[in-house]
């Protein structure tokens, strides 16, 4: 026996399977993403005194995506339309559209979780001032990397020197033990990493390059016109480190030499920073990652069920309807993660 | 709808061409038993998964209560191989390999054989047949949903094999606890139950869609036998109580492998070490989150035991279910009521007193619909003409275990008394009361009673009452103690029975520490223990060899019952029923003076003599 009411709807329940299994599953949707909002109210307003961020992401940006999903948001529906309507070219391009909108989403978010990556603050020992963001300068970076790599390299190949003449001696002395050193990814440094990294180069501190205005504002920090003027208070930091104003393009840079033993804490921005980051990389992450598979499925209906629109077309409207739904939750959910994310 | 069946079926044979995904051709093994889209047959792979992990999580227990009865000395048989896999010495047990044991027990116990086995396995097999469809509404989704199941099982099972050994922190996995452990155990554990999660989801809309949409022809909601109810309940508290606990899963992952913290608070100190981590989470939030899951995961492991009690009740003292009606309300008020008690399991976190009071309030108002579910299964029996073969055995000695793991569950639910009682012993007698000789007991009836439909034999009803008169007693010599030792304040997780704190008498003469005789009970229980799990050989050897030895049913209704599920051939081909079924009537009409026979199938037309009297009813 064939199941019955794949395509055609039960009289008596009005839906067919998929549309009521598509509606249930978003209700599960709902649940998961509700859980995650509800995480992030409780993180926010049991957080410790200083540590919640505000206005550290890109609005502007966050704004053109939104507006990209709802956009995507209408021409799922025109597609849809287009079918019922019997244009099965309309449709095409209306797909397309969406798909090329999703993907365009993805792309301004990857920019901003990169952005974010190599976006680092630096809480310091130092009296006052100790808190300030920015990155490693680059160039001392590119050195460190190479540094790191050569004296890598120069132990492993000793080693293998070493191996090689005793394994060719009496063998009476122990086997000469395989070199340790840290692993580093240079990536996004964490603390040990960079602690690591100047004992094993030898080396007792860091350029930084750092930002004129503090990158974001978090609860119970001094007025804005304090971080203004720290430009020229030769503070806090600079106590312990030379700092040496940085010229020409880097004009809103300040270039600072930190010693290591003054770093208390640094960190990018990734979910170990702090709760606030752990749970937008949660939020943005999960939900990338919805529209990620809900534009893969999109892209196989407009690409490989051309023949099933010859064969049974009311079977694919009924896809792209369910699609669709999906889809809407996908942007619904954007909806609500904007202004709580970016706004708030 | 009569014509669409009719129809449907019709086109399996005229339409060749019409749909080409419906092939005709003879599926081969891989297809017929391993990827299968058949409910049946995944419904009996998750129910042999489901019992190998069964036996798996009770041989783990029996290593902890040798522990527990002799802490110390060398565990007899295997104590070397564990001291290779984790370290240890003397076969010893260390406290590690203990907390790694009794973290396994409970994730295996829950999320691997009580769940899978209860709504995956019987709901699989069962529900299509009772509610008259060809299959689930989505039969890949289906398979899917099994296999997700498989690999996520693997992943979690996989854990005890990794250097470090699987997760320790307990089935709760309380952070910080479970974030501060250095080895992998964890990960492992929550990247398997993340996609566990996925595959129950998929299994839930897939039930909830199956029981909206495709039920036979006649077969309105009231007409539904019991144990879809039951599942239909299930299906959705797996479906809005599993996301939660996903996301925190995702979370803990996130703490573990990302270095946030989520769960962390500021100024946390790990092995006398600041953690190198910014803080700032909340350690009570994994506890919502987590109980926001768990607590109505407690009635998808008791629900489907529930319905398939009522069948098998109903079935052997061959009269209707008592207030019908009346359980279905009570399991969809149970079910609702459900999402509401989560923190009766936070009473100790300190999350203030007026919640405290919503949550005792609610914990004792859920306890309302469970009286009203076990009280009519009760008054069934009433006036009935018993059969007492194997699954009614089991079925009957469900109600007065269920009840006893019910009713001392009440002075947990009251934060006053919960204070003293929380993770002692007593809590462990409580909620296994309920899953152990509760669920465990409706499945063993729910195996001996659907195995003539499976198989088309019978299971020895000889050796099925040596397994059953064994089961009863040492269960209940294994959990009857254990209430004692918890009023007495034995602590669930100490890893020597609570030898530390044998102390009987202090410096003025009282009792300071835990008495002997509650220390000594350890050896009564874990002894007991070991003998449960030798009388599960004579239900082990009796499956197999009745698979194909046993005696043949002659006649595709052995038990004579009035479900749909018993209208199929034996045992049910693809696509279930041979002919287009049409109900006519409730699920439990036996001792029906309109047949001559003490029972009318579901899908028996009314004969034209009784029709008036039916009418007017």
């Amino acid at each position: 026996m064939e199941i019955p009411y794949t395509v055609k709807p039960r009289p008596d329940t009005g839906v067919y399977n998929a549309k009521i299994g598509i509606w249930l599953f978003l209700a599960s949707e709902i649940m998961l993403f509700g859980a995650l909002f509800s995480s992030y109210i409780i993180l926010r307003i049991t957080a410790p005194e200083g540590s919640w961020l505000e206005g550290v992401l890109n609005v502007p940006i966050g704004f053109v995506n939104t507006l990209v999903l709802i956009a995507s948001s209408v021409t799922i529906v025109m597609a849809w339309a287009s079918l019922k309507m019997n244009n099965y070219k309309a449709f095409q391009g209306y797909m397309v559209f969406t798909v090329l909108c999703a993907l365009t989403f993805l792309c301004i978010k990857s920019v901003e979780y990169n952005d974010k990556f190599h976006h680092y603050e630096m809480w310091t020992n130092a009296e006052s001032n100790n808190r300030f963001t920015g990155h490693f300068d680059k160039s001392w970076l590119a050195e460190q990397k190479s540094a790191y790599k050569a004296k890598v390299a120069q132990l492993n190949a000793d080693h293998q020197k070493a191996l090689s003449s005793w394994s060719q001696s009496d063998k009476s002395t122990p086997a000469p033990v395989a070199p340790k050193f840290p692993e580093i990814t240079f990536f996004t440094l964490t603390t040990t990493e960079i602690r690591n990294l100047a004992a094993f180069l030898g080396t007792d501190s860091v350029v930084f390059e750092k930002e004129a205005k503090h990158a974001y504002k978090y609860h119970g920090m001094p007025g804005e016109d304090t971080h203004a003027s720290n430009d020229h208070a030769a503070a806090g930091a600079e106590d312990h480190a030379s700092s040496t104003s940085a010229h020409d393009d880097h004009s809103h840079h300040e270039s600072l030499t930190i010693p290591v033993s003054e770093i208390k804490r640094t960190s990018a921005f990734i979910p170990s920073h702090s709760t606030y980051f752990a749970i937008y990389f949660t939020l943005t992450g999960l939900h990338a990652l919805h529209v990620f598979g809900g534009a893969c499925v999109l892209a196989y209906f407009v690409i490989c069920n051309r023949k099933m629109w010859k064969n049974e077309p009311d079977r694919l409207a009924n896809r792209i309807e369910v699609g669709g739904l999906f889809w809407h939750f996908v942007d619904l959910v954007w909806i609500f993660l904007f202004p709580v994310l970016y706004l708030l | 709808m009569a014509h669409d069946t009719t129809h449907a079926s019709e086109a399996d044979h005229a339409h060749h061409d019409h749909h080409d995904h419906h092939d005709h051709h003879e599926l081969n093994f891989w297809q017929k038993y391993i990827f299968s889209s058949d409910h049946k047959v995944i419904g009996i792979q998750y129910g042999i998964v489901s019992l190998l992990f069964l036996l798996l999580g009770f041989l783990l227990m029996s290593c902890m209560r040798w522990q527990l009865a002799y802490p110390g000395q060398p565990l007899p048989l295997i104590g070397n191989f564990i001291n290779d896999l984790y370290g240890g010495e003397n076969g010893v047990m260390t406290p590690e390999i203990y907390n790694m044991f009794g973290a396994m027990h409970g994730n295996i116990m829950v999320f691997l054989a009580i769940v899978p086995l209860g709504f995956a396995a019987f709901g699989n097999y069962i529900v299509p047949l009772q509610i008259g469809a060809p299959d689930m509404a989505f039969p890949r989704l289906n398979m899917a949903s099994f296999w997700a199941f498989f690999i996520g099982a693997i992943l979690i099972f996989g854990s005890m094999f990794i250097p470090g050994g699987p997760a320790q922190a307990g089935w709760t996995s309380y952070s910080p606890l479970a974030s501060s452990i250095p080895t992998n155990g964890q990960a492992y554990w929550l990247i398997g139950l993340v996609i566990l999660i996925a595959s129950s989801l998929l299994g839930a809309v897939n039930f909830i869609a199956t029981i909206i949409q495709l039920r036979a022809p006649g077969m309105t909601w009231m007409r539904m036998p019991f144990f879809c109810w039951a599942q239909f309940v299930t299906a959705f508290l797996l479906l809005l109580a599993f996301p939660p606990l996903q996301v925190a899963g995702l979370m803990q992952l996130f703490d573990i492998v990302f270095d946030s913290s989520f769960f962390l608070p500021s100024g946390l100190i790990v092995g006398g070490q600041p953690a190198d981590i910014s803080g700032g989470g909340s350690p009570v939030l994994w506890q919502h989150l987590f109980w926001f899951l768990a607590h109505p995961e407690v009635y998808v492991l008791i629900l489907p035991a529930i319905g398939m009690i009522c069948e098998i009740i109903s079935n052997n003292t061959r009269r209707p279910l008592w207030g019908y009606k009346t359980l279905v309300f009570a399991v969809l008020t149970l079910g609702f009521l459900s999402f509401i008690v989560w923190a009766h399991h936070m009473y100790l976190t300190g999350m203030g007193t007026v919640i405290s009071t919503f949550f005792q309030t609610t914990t004792m108002i859920i306890s309302i619909p469970s009286v009203i579910i076990l009280t009519c299964v009760l008054l069934s029996l009433w006036g009935g003409s018993i059969r007492f073969n194997t699954p009614m055995l089991f079925a009957l000695a469900f109600l007065p275990m269920f009840g006893i793991g019910g009713l001392t569950g009440l002075p947990l639910g009251f934060s006053y008394s919960d204070l003293y009682l929380h993770d002692t012993y007593y809590v462990i007698a409580h909620f296994h009361y309920i899953v152990a000789p509760g669920t465990i007991f409706a499945f063993f009836a729910g195996i001996y009673f659907w195995f003539p439909k499976a198989t088309g034999r019978y299971m020895s009803d000889y050796w099925g009452r040596v397994h059953f008169w064994l089961s009863l007693l040492f269960m209940n010599l294994i959990f009857m103690p254990m209430f004692l030792q918890g009023l007495n304040g034995m602590h669930r997780r100490m890893v020597d029975g609570g030898a530390n704190y044998a102390s009987p008498v202090g410096p003025e003469g009282g009792v300071i520490g835990l008495l002997s005789e509650y220390i000594e009970l350890n050896q009564t229980i874990s002894i007991a223990a070991w003998c449960l799990g030798l009388a599960q050989i004579p239900f082990i050897i009796n499956f197999f060899y009745s698979i194909t030895h046993g005696k043949k049913v002659h006649s595709d209704n052995p038990w004579k019952a009035t479900t749909l599920d018993w209208q199929t051939p034996t045992p049910p081909p693809h696509g279930n029923f041979t002919h287009p079924v049409e109900v006519f009537r409730g699920p439990y009409e036996y001792s029906s003076p309109e047949s001559d026979d003490d029972f009318v199938p579901q899908n028996a037309k009314p004969s034209p003599s009784h029709q008036p009297a039916v009418a007017k009813k």
